[in-house]
């Protein structure tokens, strides 16, 4: 089933309520073509379960990794990806924008 | 994100209320800003604005940089009369993100086969739209020309603040229902929220162009602030009397 963004935010809410380490990662800001919009939410785990997305699939590995460290650390970051990136070939948009991702850690 | 503001977030959510979230980008501070508290937020006109379009976005302000996550409920469209117009209209609101339910207890007209994929309730209005919920983000549309099912469905959208309310029929078939409906106790302030010849004027000829000026002018309404609304349209809209008074004059 497709996740809502109500989905995902109960999800985070629950998730943290068990006791797992939980981060929440948003779409703060975008640049030319982005697939999704600002707002979008992708929530992960301290395991690395997520659920959402902040990109069309394109970044998701790089965020659920930098929120693993955020959780661990408990202090927020901010991510940037694009194509200008030099590690675009790795996690970049194939769209051609860019979009900045703040990850905060549920506390 | 603190998890109290996280629960609080979702409480509103759940509850069909629109809520935003500041966070100052510096210092990462937080804070929930729920609908009834919009007004005394000293950020209250940028709020507004976001809420209005339904859009996150990043602000600058005199506290420095903040960015607003912006929750409004998925908007919903209701109809009274699964008629032809119907058959077009419920499409075209599916594909704009509108959930979309048509009441008619007329069991010939509301058939399944004519409404794949829709949330039909072949029941009279005062059955089925109490437990539809129908709030502020709901948009009502009555299509029958029948008043036995277009004015207690009215008057059920009038009490429920729908941010959109439009009727089927011309301006003297409008004017009559505004005098049934002012029998019945609606107030003349109320009754002009009507909008009826509904839609757009775009010249619609056919069901699915009718349908096309109903979703324009539902979304006119939904994306304009009320001013320029009220600019654009200070000449078209009429206080109630004298659309009655026009209507027995023609």
């Amino acid at each position: 089933m497709l996740a809502t963004d109500q989905d995902i935010l109960d999800a985070a809410e629950s998730w943290r309520k068990t006791g797992r380490g939980v981060a929440l990662a948003t779409v703060i800001e975008t640049w030319g073509s982005a697939p999704r919009p600002v707002g979008s939410n992708l929530v992960i785990d301290e395991e690395g379960n997520f659920l959402g997305s902040v990109s069309g699939g394109c970044v998701e590995g790089a965020v659920v990794t930098e929120a693993l460290d955020v959780i661990e650390s408990g202090k927020p970051k901010t991510l940037e990806f694009g194509v200008a990136d030099e590690t675009a070939w790795k996690v970049g948009l194939s769209c051609g924008g860019t979009i900045r991702v703040l990850v905060e850690k549920i506390d | 994100m603190k998890l109290e503001i996280l629960r609080a977030l979702n409480e509103e959510r759940a509850a069909r209320r629109a809520v935003v979230v500041v966070t100052v980008v510096e210092s990462g501070e937080q804070r929930l800003v729920k609908t009834a508290d919009v007004a005394r937020d000293p950020l209250k006109d940028l709020i507004e604005a976001h809420v209005r379009s339904g859009k996150s976005g990043m602000e600058e302000t005199p506290q420095g940089r903040v960015f607003l996550t912006v929750h409004v409920p998925p908007t919903r469209l209701v109809i009274t009369g699964a008629v032809h117009i119907s058959q077009a209209l419920a499409p075209i609101a599916k594909l704009l993100g509108y959930d979309v339910t048509i009441v008619d207890p007329r069991t010939a007209f509301a058939t399944p086969e004519r409404f794949p994929d829709v949330n039909l309730i072949a029941e009279w209005p005062d059955v089925a739209l109490p437990p539809l919920g129908i709030d502020h983000y709901t948009a009502f549309v009555a299509l029958t020309h029948d008043p036995k099912i277009d004015d207690p469905a009215l008057l059920h959208a009038l009490s429920r603040d729908c941010f959109y309310i439009g009727a089927l029929g011309s301006r003297k078939t409008h004017g009559r229902r505004l005098d049934r409906l002012k029998e019945q106790g609606a107030d003349a302030g109320a009754l002009a929220r009507i909008h009826a010849p509904v839609g757009l004027n775009i010249g619609a000829v056919s069901p699915p162009e009718i349908a096309v000026a109903i979703m324009g002018q539902i979304t006119e309404k939904l994306r304009k602030a009320e001013t320029k609304l009220a600019e654009t349209k200070a000449a078209e809209i009429k206080p109630a009397e004298t659309i009655m008074a026009e209507a027995k004059a023609s």
